[in-house]
């Protein structure tokens, strides 16, 4: 559904940023893309949605070229969260935030209706619906900021950095969003350095290192390989390393309950 | 006598001209020299207001209802010139961008000691340490906006120990750090608070980073201190932890097994702890 062929990309100032990429995301995915910082991650994403296009090498989404279609057709089936609210809230309320991706990308008055109510529901929003955005915390900016994206429901959703700000309690609400819209069939692909976080979902991982893919595969796989971690300023979650400090064979457990239960299986107690 | 801590807060409150409540209410809190301490706490407790009340933006550049009594390094805070304290106090922002601002790393670092009225020998083998110390000597004549984020952090930090402060304070210093520069840099201001002696602050939500190497915990909510107390027995014994803080995984994972019945002979803050103590139980033998 997402495919980067021999793409490169050369910023202005002469530095390349994208070398040789070639990536494959499949429809209904959770998708990570892990890397130290500066590495070409948040240049990666821009080109799904052709805020960017191709130094040499093509992206197609859904079978389209970017080159050829506008940023505007793709972001109604695209969605993108960017790492800093404050370069995507513009507007005077939450209200008109919310409505404004929604008005240009849907037409009938009903769903647009149903879609506004939604938003603001489900992401605690109602209190603030005639506050001014910049009004909100930095956890609560976020918030709107998928809100509004999520409003005009794009099949792809592009989350950069979403937990930056976001204390423990924010960080599990995220975390079941983005697992129960993966199930409602949409494909999500997330840009973090939070990897405990990432962890418990399971994501088809792609880690990167100055301007290209070292690697991709499962979490697990990627993690396990202490060379790969050394040279891409990655961490092993505390859970993987548990389970490979101890040399249990079985899957590692995804979250702190499975956790517990397997190790006391294991210790028969 | 010999005076044990070196910042002290006695029935301190304030609540800033804007507000209508008090921010901080009744702190009383000791930090021992060359302690190291995490501050933690949801967004809005009143972390940053302690810390700007430590180096004395707080009372003298902010505004305010004060009462009590801070005193660091045996000066009160209220009494004393914010210049003062800025010899016995370095503040490392959470966005470097906020603190350099010369035109190269090494004019950046020796700014600070300027204003102090430091001679140009003893500046010139401050700055030498100092880049040496962080590894940062191919950064000297580069200009700030050509550091990358973790560079950044580092010029910031070398700024600030260029004044080799008694104290030093760290507002989330590796949120925009990817996880292995952000371990090197505790690891840093670690080794030095051990080779100099240094008493370190420090307000960090990855505290897997760090509660394996600090001496206390100390958890505000609400404008109070619910928790002060050595990282381990906050982690593992606390019945005031709230939801809101980032308890390390395996911290977790801890809790959970021993309220199933299982024994630990020893509180576990990292994996290795961890491993040792499964071991010793012949787990998976």
């Amino acid at each position: 559904m997402i495919e980067f062929k021999n793409v490169n990309y050369i910023h202005v100032n002469g530095i390349q940023a994208l070398k040789e990429i070639n990536l494959s995301i499949k429809p209904k995915t959770i998708n990570a893309l892990v890397g130290s910082n500066g590495t070409g991650k948040t240049t990666l994403a821009r080109h799904i949605n052709g805020l960017l296009k191709p130094t040499s090498g093509n992206v197609l989404v859904f079978g389209k070229n970017t080159k050829k279609i506008s940023v505007a057709s793709l972001s109604k089936r695209i969605g993108m969260v960017f790492q800093n609210s404050n370069h995507q809230l513009f507007a005077d309320t939450v209200k008109n935030e919310i409505l404004f991706g929604l008005n240009n990308f849907e037409t009938d008055s009903q769903i647009k209706k149903n879609r506004f109510e939604w938003a603001l529901n489900f992401f605690d929003l109602k209190k603030y619906e005639n506050t001014s955005p910049l009004k909100l915390s930095g956890g609560e900016k976020k918030r709107l900021c998928i809100a509004s994206v999520l409003a005009w429901n794009p099949e792809v959703l592009i989350l950069d950095e979403p937990t930056v700000g976001q204390d423990q309690v924010q960080k599990e609400k995220m975390l079941k969003f983005i697992s129960n819209l993966n199930k409602q069939g949409k494909t999500i692909i997330i840009i973090s350095h939070d990897l405990e976080f990432l962890w418990p979902l399971k994501p088809n991982t792609i880690v990167m290192a100055k301007g290209r893919i070292k690697k991709t595969g499962k979490m697990t796989d990627i993690f396990s390989d202490d060379e790969l971690l050394n040279q891409t300023c990655l961490m092993r979650p505390q859970l993987l390393d548990l389970w490979m400090k101890l040399n249990i064979k079985e899957e590692p457990p995804g979250d702190i309950t499975e956790a517990t239960d397997a190790i006391r299986r294991i210790n028969g107690s | 006598m010999k005076e044990k801590s070196i910042i002290k807060f006695e029935n301190f409150s304030f609540r800033y001209d804007s507000a209508n409540e008090f921010i901080l209410k009744n702190i009383n809190l000791e930090i021992n020299k060359n302690e190291l301490v995490i501050l933690a706490g949801p967004t809005g407790c009143g972390k940053s207001t302690l810390l700007r009340s430590i180096i004395g933006l707080i009372p003298h550049m902010h505004g305010g209802e004060y009462k009590g009594r801070v005193i660091v390094d045996q000066l009160v805070v209220n009494d004393v010139k914010i210049t003062d304290l800025a010899k016995k106090a370095g503040f490392v922002f959470q966005n470097p961008e906020n603190q350099i601002f010369m035109f190269s790393i090494e004019r950046d670092i020796v700014f600070g000691l300027e204003n102090l009225g430091t001679s140009r020998t003893i500046m010139k083998e401050r700055v030498d340490s100092i880049l040496s110390l962080l590894k940062i000597e191919h950064l000297a004549t580069k200009a700030p906006h050509e550091l990358s984020d973790g560079e950044k952090q580092k010029a910031a930090l070398a700024g600030i120990l260029a004044m080799q402060p008694k104290i030093l304070i760290l507002d989330e210093p590796t949120s925009l750090l990817d996880p292995k520069t952000a371990i090197d840099f505790i690891n840093i201001v670690n080794d030095l608070r051990k080779k100099i002696g240094m008493t370190i602050v420090i307000v960090e939500h990855r505290l897997d980073l760090v509660v394996g190497i600090a001496d206390k915990l100390i958890i505000l909510s609400n404008g109070k201190i619910i928790e002060n107390n050595n990282p381990k027995q906050v982690l593992h014994y606390s019945n005031q932890l709230i939801p809101e803080i980032g308890i390390p995984v395996i911290s977790r994972l801890y809790r959970n097994l021993a309220k199933s019945n299982y024994d630990f002979d020893n509180v576990i803050v990292t994996v290795k702890d961890m491993v040792k103590e499964m071991r010793r139980k012949k787990f998976n033998d």
